[in-house]
């Protein structure tokens, strides 16, 4: 890996040389910024290296840095013009960055409307704003359910036969609950944690299955606290009982640790999870569909990064970074970006291939993009924190769920407020 | 012509001069990194800036807010408990021990040496470390000890009333070894003839500790009290990394003053109500300190 890395920059450096003094009036510099994880920052490597190889007249430099800057450095940098051209950002800040008047609508000629809402996924329609789109994601995240195949064939299960339904996720979670004589659970059947990607399965998966819709359909509205949104907050509750349940919040800390440990039976996770599954010793571990309801139905949270052009981009810049966004938006550079970093293309075409459907890790996060919602988020982190504080209301100060839950939608809907301006 | 006006001034304008030009490097930081900064918070305290947009003078409207705030009063209560419970607990502790080590004489170095390390180990390490003992069954290491001796296991972390003193337990450990040596020297300080005197004229241990060491060490007691009561008023890096996404959780009840702020700030962007937060923690840490100057000097 290494190595090839080192050849991959060695080469670039050694075109950057080559074409540098024979083209140098024409090349146009433009500014990508992403932040640090280094599987993306690979990726985008590449991608630079084959989009120069194709635009000789286009250079395009890299930075990174730690996410925790990332925001403070964008919104700082760009209306001082140091900052990108073309700049990623999460889905969930795109309101933000267009209030701030950070980026500048995509330019129709080279992203058509109806391309994009006959090409890509349902839910990057959310990154329509008053009829222009202003980003477009590379790659897009969705849910799956990680089981682990040792402790399904020591509780007499079939290990290769996850839970399809809700139900069935139940029992079989019970099935693999583990208790020492004093009652301590010692294995968990299933994680459970709202400080992970609980939030979104709830949010987005159980009130829809419970028959519920979480938000209005413009999203300024929470409608979680209908109908549909207690029965789900109560099956989620039932996993969390302190004497019959199958789970209990805080469990080695934090969910993915107890699953990659050994220690509990299943697991609800992002795509982004796989590679470090991957590298766990002794773990014998599945990937499958979110269970379905009842009556079979499923659902799935989808989130995902998008690129933009900032304002910062003008004249041949804002032509030279719509060129560049438009190819580390094609299909070509989504099969990169699942091979490199494991995140799903955002175009069907390039995720619903036969290889891709039927790829036993890949393949359960594909399928459920065909039936996943993108939450639009207004604060991302206070709207989880809501979610934490509803169950630890029922768990710590035994508030009936049906109260908590309509402090949390209350307090959701007064977020929702504040930044719609109602 | 320069060269002229040099030679002309006098010995003590010259001197006052160096002394300026030496100072300029000090006085330039302290103007550009922490005054002009300060100032800067006082008027953004005043605005709706959110990182992204121009900021708006909206007046004392972040103040309002936060007096409706609930979160906000919570926790500038639990920054209280840390300090009501922090400071005097961890004075006696220091106290006690730093009395009986006084005395002992067998690896009294090596003593003082366990006691001083955990002052000099990283916070988020150990609030790490600490934060895996707290776990439940099977990973904790208290809750394996309590459910050995057949005790119940403690949620500890996971409750809304244990959760602080849990927190506070790390933070008073972390800084016992500065309290310690400084209360040693403190009782060193103390004359032997003090004693002596008392000794003979038949005072019991306990007479000589009251009415003697406790009150020789008034200084040594007011400078500790002001250095660990800022200590406490500050705490964050404990809270941050023993409470899960450092949310100052469950349901805040161990969320401090200075973690609101960074919240507020650095993930929500409010940074006008962030602002106005820290003025709040300016103004209690200038009392307080304002309050501590004027004991110290009564003595």
């Amino acid at each position: 890996m290494k190595r090839t890395l080192a050849a991959l920059l060695g080469g670039t450096m050694l075109a950057g040389f080559a074409i540098g003094p024979a083209a140098a009036q024409d090349v146009v510099e433009i500014d990508y910024w992403q932040y640090f994880f280094q599987a993306r920052v690979d990726a985008i490597d590449a991608l630079i290296e084959r989009f120069e190889d194709a635009n000789p007249d286009i250079r395009v430099n890299h930075t990174h840095f730690p996410y925790a800057d990332y925001r403070t450095r964008v919104a700082a940098a760009i209306p001082a013009g140091e900052g990108p051209d073309v700049v990623q950002l999460f889905y969930g800040w795109l309101f933000d960055y267009i209030d701030a008047g950070l980026l500048q609508p995509l330019p129709q000629d080279v992203f058509p409307h109806g391309e994009i809402e006959a090409e890509f996924f349902p839910m990057v329609q959310a990154m329509q704003v008053d009829g222009e789109y202003y980003a477009l994601p590379t790659a897009v995240r969705s849910l799956a359910l990680f089981w682990n195949k040792r402790m399904f064939d020591q509780a007499g299960l079939d290990p290769d036969d996850p839970p399809e339904t809700l139900d069935e996720l139940m029992e079989v979670a019970a099935a693999l609950t583990q208790r020492d004589r004093a009652g301590n659970l010692t294995a968990v059947g299933m994680t459970a944690g709202m400080t992970a990607q609980d939030h979104h399965w709830w949010r987005e998966v159980l009130v829809r299955q419970f028959g519920g819709q979480p938000y209005s359909d413009d999203n300024t509205q929470v409608t979680y606290d209908e109908a549909g949104g207690l029965e789900a907050l109560e099956f989620y509750l039932g996993m969390l009982d302190p004497e019959e349940g199958v789970s209990a919040i805080g469990f080695m800390d934090e969910p993915q640790a107890a699953f990659r440990a050994g220690r509990a039976g299943m697991h609800i996770d992002g795509s982004f999870r796989l590679g470090a599954l991957r590298g766990t010793r002794g773990l014998q571990w599945g990937v499958a569909e979110l269970p379905a309801n009842a009556d079979g139905v499923r659902f799935n949270f989808s989130s995902y990064w998008v690129n933009g052009i900032t304002r910062k981009a003008e004249g041949p810049k804002a032509e030279a970074s719509a060129r560049f966004l438009a190819y580390i938006t094609s299909e070509e550079a989504m099969q990169l970006w699942l091979e490199v970093v494991g995140e799903l293309p955002a175009r069907q075409a390039a995720a619903l291939t036969e290889a891709n459907l039927a790829h036993p890790e890949f393949g359960p996060f594909i399928r459920g993009l065909g039936y996943a919602n993108a939450t639009t988020f207004v604060s991302e982190g206070q709207q989880r924190q809501l979610m934490v504080d509803m169950i630890d209301r029922v768990l710590l100060e035994d508030m009936s769920p049906a109260e908590s839950l309509q402090i949390a939608a209350d307090a959701e809907q007064a977020l929702l407020d504040d930044f719609y301006g109602n | 012509m320069v060269t002229g006006f040099y030679h002309r001034m006098s010995i003590s304008q010259k001197l006052a001069m160096w002394a300026w030009i030496f100072l300029i490097p000090a006085v330039l930081f302290y103007s550009i990194i922490r005054f002009y900064p300060t100032f800067n918070s006082f008027w953004i305290s005043l605005t709706d800036w959110d990182l992204l947009s121009e900021a708006n003078f909206i007046g004392f409207e972040n103040y309002a807010r936060m007096l409706q705030d609930p979160v906000f009063w919570k926790v500038f209560g639990n920054t209280f408990a840390y300090l009501f419970l922090g400071t005097p607990i961890s004075l006696v502790i220091a106290f006690v021990v730093a009395y009986y080590l006084d005395q002992v004489r067998f690896m009294h170095g090596f003593i003082r040496a366990l006691y001083f390390i955990p002052f000099l180990t990283t916070a988020v390490a150990m609030a790490w470390v600490w934060r895996w003992f707290y776990q439940p069954v099977p990973i904790g290491v208290f809750n394996n000890v309590l459910s050995a001796l057949g005790m119940e296991a403690q949620p500890f972390l996971r409750s809304t009333t244990q959760a602080l003193p849990a927190i506070l337990a790390p933070a008073i450990w972390a800084g016992l070894g500065f309290q310690i040596v400084i209360f040693m020297a403190g009782i060193r300080a103390i004359p032997d003839s003090y004693y002596e005197a008392a000794r003979i004229d038949g005072a019991g241990k306990w007479q000589i500790l009251r009415e003697i060491t406790i009150p020789l060490l008034r200084p040594t007691i007011v400078f500790l009290v002001v250095i660990s009561s800022i200590g406490f008023l500050r705490i964050f890096d404990q809270v941050f990394n023993m409470t899960p996404q450092g949310d100052g959780g469950p349901l805040n009840s161990t969320k401090p003053l200075v973690l609101y702020i960074y919240e507020t700030g650095f993930d929500v962007f409010d940074m006008g109500y962030a602002a106005a937060q820290t003025v709040v923690l300016f103004l209690i840490l200038l009392v307080i300190t304002l309050l501590q100057l004027r004991l110290l000097r009564a003595t």
